[in-house]
């Protein structure tokens, strides 16, 4: 009795659905309830990880799409965090920009994809223009955001005791801004992704996007399941190092600390 | 040199005679003279006049609204008059001036001792800072605690840190707007005793905004009312310290500023 209460409320208690299901998938598969052009066994699956892993092709694909995702994510974000610091600071600069911005802002990026393809072609260009714009908005956003929710209290505090600008910025301002900036990252780092991933589909010649649709078209349905579990295990793990970066500055917060 | 000021007493029969009173030979520290202050076309202050001895403890004392945090933010610098001057002077010529606030506006990513090393800005940083500013925070009890997070503190605990705060860079003027007002009634007792305490060693201008008559009778060496932007009662308190919270000689002199403040 205590065994299962035990095992219900610990942690791996989570894994054991998921786990379940694998297996029905696996035994549905082998069966033949599911056919094998719409669906590939988890084994299949595995199978394919083994023998991409082994011929380099995988690591190769990780690693040119990885390297994509992180430089357009450096142009768009660099850009957003500048204005949001700007406009934030400034009210002359966020009169100035800040309703352009928000324009752009309302246009969905991705439906921007074939305007793209006219003007960079299907180069790197085009990718990292799609992922810096759409990288661009939840950091300008939530840097202007938590810049301008930053108690004035505290930056009243800080002037009566006769911080400079500098001091003010970066030991009021800007740790007061952080939290807010985090979520934007976090937020980015999905669209980020996301972006990528449509990118990489419609128009590539390399990276993991690429290998899903080249095994679209011989219809290798392992390698496209493979390259979607890939595409989440990367976002979650983009997503985890973004908490443990939070957790490690935002010690303070009440709420990143334990009971 | 100064022109001694003769505090104003109001027309309300306040039949004490006065002396020049000790204080009054001391040099000035803060020296108000026709001050105004309009908030748009609202008149808040109407005509300050007003000399603060070096080393006294003052306490303004006004209804809501009366202006009385308008003169402490004049006097800390943190506004400017609309006419007149507000001066702080000091015999070395240093005139450090620091505000305590009603809330602690302790910064939360800070540990205590960095917090209390932010009225150092400027002054001094590093290890001889934080030797500082242990030593400040050993004055006000809260030593042991010095590098723990504001969060985890109780609101008593977080206006002591301010209170070192304000206190670590040896101020010469030390204002407090209504510093003790969100605390318990017992944390405030507590807090008007440390603060008396401090004042006593240190020996800085103490002015204290408050709306709590008990609490200005029991600390302060003068009590000003401010009633409609102007000083409507100037009295020396002369009792000895430390004052006991419920004698009799305390209850008369609030009774009579009650009734002076609503008369």
């Amino acid at each position: 009795m205590f065994r299962i209460n035990r095992i219900v409320s610990g942690k791996i208690s989570g894994w054991i659905l998921p786990a379940f299901l694998i297996i029905l998938w696996e035994i549905a598969s082998r069966a033949g309830w599911i056919s094998a052009s719409t669906m590939a066994p988890p084994s299949a699956v595995a199978e394919a990880f083994w023998r991409l892993l082994l011929s380099g092709e995988l690591l190769h694909n990780i690693a040119i799409s990885t390297v994509r995702a992180l430089s357009g994510f450096m142009i768009g974000g660099t850009i957003g965090l500048v204005f949001g610091l700007m406009n934030g600071l400034s009210a002359l600069s966020r009169n100035l920009t800040d309703t352009t911005l928000q324009m752009i802002r309302n246009i969905p990026h991705l439906a921007l994809i074939p305007l793209v393809i006219l003007w960079f072609g299907i180069d790197e260009e085009a990718k990292l223009f799609l992922v810096a714009l759409g990288v661009f908005f939840p950091i300008y956003v939530n840097t202007l955001l938590g810049i301008q929710s930053v108690d004035r209290q505290l930056v009243e505090m800080g002037r009566t005791y006769g911080m400079s600008s500098s001091a003010l910025f970066f030991q009021v301002i800007l740790p007061g801004a952080l939290p807010a900036m985090f979520v934007g990252l976090r937020y980015a780092l999905g669209i980020m992704w996301l972006t990528l991933i449509v990118a990489e589909t419609i128009a590539a010649s390399s990276g993991l996007g690429y290998m899903a649709m080249q095994a679209r078209e011989f219809l290798l349905i392992d390698v496209v399941l493979l390259s979607i579990i890939i595409y989440a295990l990367l976002g979650k793990l983009a997503d985890s190092l973004a908490r443990l970066l939070e957790r490690l500055t935002l010690q303070w917060h009440p709420a990143f600390q334990s009971a | 040199m100064s022109v001694v000021n003769i505090p104003t007493v109001s027309k309300a029969s306040f039949a004490e005679p006065v002396a020049v009173p000790a204080s009054m030979r001391l040099p000035t520290a803060v020296s108000f003279r026709g001050v105004t202050r309009d908030f748009g076309n609202k008149p808040v202050l109407k005509g300050i006049d007003l000399d603060i001895p070096a080393g006294q403890f003052l306490a303004v004392i006004g209804k809501s609204g009366c202006g009385k945090s308008t003169l402490l933010r004049l006097l800390a610098g943190l506004d400017k008059p609309s006419s007149g001057s507000v001066t702080v002077k000091s015999q070395d010529g240093s005139a450090r001036t620091r505000i305590m606030f009603q809330e602690p506006r302790l910064l939360p990513w800070a540990n205590v001792a960095k917090n209390v090393g932010v009225g150092l800005t400027g002054i001094s940083k590093g290890a001889e800072a934080r030797e500082r500013s242990l030593s400040i925070l050993r004055d006000v009890g809260l030593h042991d605690r010095a590098d723990e997070w504001p969060s985890v503190l109780s609101g008593g605990q977080r206006q002591r840190v301010a209170l070192a705060r304000a206190l670590v860079a040896r101020p010469q003027v030390l204002a407090l707007d209504e510093p003790l007002g969100a605390l318990d009634a017992l944390t405030r007792i507590e807090m008007q005793r440390l603060l008396e305490e401090i004042w006593q060693q240190q020996k800085f201008t103490a002015v204290l905004v408050t709306h709590d008559v008990t609490e200005a009778v029991a600390l302060a060496d003068r009590i000003i009312v401010i009633d409609a932007g102007r000083i409507a009662l100037d009295i020396e308190v002369s009792f000895a310290r430390p004052r006991r919270h419920g004698a009799p000689e305390l209850a008369a002199l609030e009774g009579k500023i009650l009734s002076a403040l609503f008369k």
